[in-house]
This record gives structure tokens, C-alpha cells and sequence, in this order.
């Protein structure tokens, strides 16, 4: 079972902010999507809202075609993991938190449970306080994952796991979606490390979408030209710059466009070098704004 | 394994093209599945599919409904005459043009040629 989710014209403001602006977004079902912003771009007050952590009270969402909010159904069937502070309770114990998910998630598999918790090493009979930050996210995705919900989100919830345990969060990842496939959404600042995991990526920036996309096309929307000066500026003219540096004579402008076959035929002719972009720079180069 | 030039799944395709042209994937041979391959590279399974289906697209695989894809008869042959027919416009003329920035006179380059060919035939 997967759930798809409908967003129309969703806006949050709190006190002297907007943190979601009129945002309408469609995402089938079934699909590893990747929620790309920088902090305070809107992403967790996104997530938490189809989580049905907080009402709407401006547009609407719809999960699996219907109002998250006091929607018992779908708040079953609806897994958002957040950072790995979220699930620390003082005084509760990795069992407690592994006993509530079992009660509450129709999908739990505890068997699978066990086995992350094995790969992850978190020792269950310990207090969640005297957890690392490592073992913290391993719980988090460990519940995350073994939830088996039909839309789950994981919010930067393995920032604090170290490199191998992320790579193995990868593998256990790809490996359970392919066995039970669901709607998955990560949000990450670890661009590049997961980039390839992700169907379509959708960005986020000031409570505003800026694109959403299939992750490779939109990779191949990026462009550097790089060459002289003069011919750089004639051959980019016209076109979306995202960004520009200059070292001598030689310039590099990063577009963000389709660049057809007749131009890089021209481009060629010039003498210009087209490279691709990486989803990241991409990212960086369409987030950066004008504020601090 | 991949990086960022192309699109991922046209690099699976070439990937397997290659495979098929070195004689590791001969003819009627099954190839991984979507899935598998998508989770040994650590890759979107759509993508990985994405890529698969070019190559059927294009006639290197076929299908067999339930059982998997696998590699036509005439893919090596097909694909052999694709690389020779490409071969002087990839490889020979961007060799020319570099051997004409840097100044290296093109008589040298025959002479190497010859050389090579000598080598080959002693």
C-alpha cells in the first residue's frame, strides 16, 4: 500500500514570518522522493503538517485522498521521524519506544525491527538518554523504517549516524522499499550521498516550491559554461544564470535550462566547455537567495 | 561506478552495452534485474528500470514476461557496427584536432600508427 499526497495552496504564517507560502505540490504514491531546503526553508513544518502533527489552517493537504488531521486511519498509516532528539522521553527506555510503535503501527514488522537494531547495535534495555547521537537516529530510523507505513517521512533523522552506518541505512533502505513499496520522503542536507536514492527531488525555499522534478532530469537542467569571457557572456544571454565566476579571461556561468542540440553545437563552435552540474551545487546555486 | 556527465540510466546502458561487447553478457543470456542492480549501485530502482528500458527500447534486450530480461541474439553484432561505424568521428578525429593544438605533426602520428601495426603483425 502506498499513499499518494495532494497539496494545494498550503501557507503557515507564524508571528512576523511565512514559513509556507501558497505551496501546491503533487506527489504520487509509491515513489523515494527528496525534500531539499536550506534551514528554516519550510521543510519540517511541511512534513509535520502532512503528519497530521498540526492542523491547516490555510489550503489543503490530502493524504491517500483525505485530511490528515484527527484522521485516525491515516495517522496510523502515516510515519514522520524527526530529528533524533524527537523520540527522547527522560526516563523512557529503547524498549518503551519500540513497545509504543509496535501498538500503534498496523505495518510493524518486528522481526525487521530486531534485525536493525542488531545492524545499528542499539542496546534496547538502555535508557534512550544514555543513547549517542548515533544510536539516537538508528533508533529513529529503525522505528522509521520497521513501521512499514504507506507514507513515511524521515526528516535529517540520520544526520547523526557516522558514514558506515549511513551506507548501511542506504542498503536496508532500497532493499525494504523494493520488498514492500511505499512512499518515501527524505529530507537531508547529505546531497550528494543520497541524490541516487531519490525518484524526483522536490525543493523548498523560503516556504516557497522552487522545483520538483525527476531527480535526473533535473540534474541535466544544470549546465557550466565555461570559456572566454566575451563568448561566455553572447552564448548565455537570454538564459536562466545562477551563478558566475571569473578567473583571468577565462569565465564559468551556471545555467539553469534545457540547453537544445543547435546550441551546444554553437557552444562548440565558440570554443566553450558544457559540463554538468551536480544535484547539489544545483541545490546551493537555486536556494541562495538574497538573505543571509 | 557512475558520475555526473550523464544521466545515470544512460550510463547503466552503456554499462551493459560494454558488457555485451567484451563478451561477458552473450546472447540469451539473463541479464540482473531492475531491482538487483538497483540495489547493488545503491540506486533509485526507477532509474535503474529507466535505463533497462532504453536498452529494450533500442533492441539490445528483450523481455520475457515473468521471467526477466535478457540479451538478443544480434545485440554484439548490432552493437559492434554502432562503435565501428562511430569510431573515427569519437576517436580518431578528437586525436587529429589534439595532436594539432599541441603540435605534433600528423606524419608523426602515421609513423606511430605504423609502428603499432608492425607490433601487432611481428
Amino acid at each position: 500500500m502506498t499513499f499518494g499526497i495532494e497539496i494545494q495552496d498550503l501557507t503557515v504564517r507564524y508571528p512576523g514570518v511565512t514559513a509556507i507560502d501558497s505551496l501546491t505540490l503533487k506527489l504520487e504514491g509509491g515513489k523515494i522522493y527528496g525534500l531539499l531546503g536550506r534551514n528554516g526553508s519550510g521543510k519540517t513544518t511541511l512534513l509535520s503538517l502532512i503528519a497530521a502533527f498540526r492542523r491547516v489552517t490555510e489550503g489543503t493537504i490530502l493524504v491517500d485522498g483525505e485530511a490528515p488531521f484527527e484522521n485516525e486511519r491515516l495517522t496510523q498509516q502515516i510515519c514522520l521521524i524527526r530529528e533524533s532528539g524527537d523520540l527522547v522521553v527522560e526516563g523512557e527506555y529503547v524498549k518503551g519506544i519500540l513497545h509504543r510503535a509496535r501498538m500503534l503501527r498496523p505495518g510493524w514488522d518486528e522481526e525487521f525491527a530486531q534485525r536493525l537494531l542488531d545492524l545499528f547495535e542499539v542496546p534496547v534495555n538502555r535508557g534512550v538518554t544514555k543513547l549517542s547521537r548515533g544510536q539516537r537516529s538508528a533508533l529513529g530510523i529503525t522505528v522509521g523504517l520497521a513501521s512499514r507505513a504507506p507514507l513515511t517521512m524521515l526528516d535529517e533523522s540520520y544526520l547523526g549516524m557516522d558514514a558506515p552506518s549511513r551506507y548501511a541505512f542506504y542498503d536496508v533502505l532500497l532493499e525494504d522499499y523494493i520488498a514492500h513499496p511505499r512512499t518515501i520522503i527524505l529530507s537531508t542536507h547529505l546531497i550528494e550521498e543520497v541524490a541516487r536514492l531519490f525518484e524526483q527531488v522536490v525543493i523548498i525555499d523560503n516556504g516557497r516550491l522552487v522545483a520538483h522534478e525527476d531527480t535526473e532530469s533535473l540534474r541535466m537542467r544544470g549546465a557550466a559554461v565555461v570559456g572566454p569571457a566575451a563568448a561566455v557572456d553572447d552564448f548565455t544571454t537570454g538564459m536562466t544564470v545562477l551563478g558566475e565566476q571569473r578567473l583571468g579571461g577565462t569565465k564559468s556561468v551556471t545555467v539553469y535550462g534545457e540547453i537544445g542540440r543547435d546550441a551546444r553545437a554553437v557552444a562548440a563552435d565558440w570554443g566553450l566547455e558544457l559540463s554538468p552540474v551536480a544535484l547539489q551545487d544545483l541545490f546551493v546555486h537555486l536556494t541562495k537567495g538574497d538573505r543571509a | 561506478m557512475f558520475d555526473d556527465r550523464s544521466p545515470i540510466y544512460h550510463q547503466i546502458a552503456e554499462a551493459i552495452k560494454n558488457d555485451i561487447l567484451s563478451g561477458e553478457l552473450g546472447a540469451d543470456e539473463q541479464v540482473m534485474s531492475t531491482n538487483q542492480y538497483a540495489a547493488f549501485y545503491r540506486i533509485n530502482p526507477a532509474t535503474a528500470a529507466k535505463g533497462f528500458q532504453q536498452l529494450v527500447d533500442e533492441g539490445v534486450l528483450y523481455k520475457r514476461r515473468g521471467i526477466g530480461m535478457f540479451v538478443s541474439a544480434d545485440a554484439r553484432d548490432a552493437l559492434l557496427a554502432q562503435r565501428r561505424e562511430r569510431f573515427f568521428a569519437d576517436v580518431v578525429e578528437p586525436m587529429v584536432a589534439e595532436a594539432r593544438v599541441i603540435g605534433i605533426p600528423l606524419d608523426d602520428v602515421v609513423a606511430h600508427l605504423q609502428t603499432l601495426k608492425g607490433r601487432d603483425q611481428a
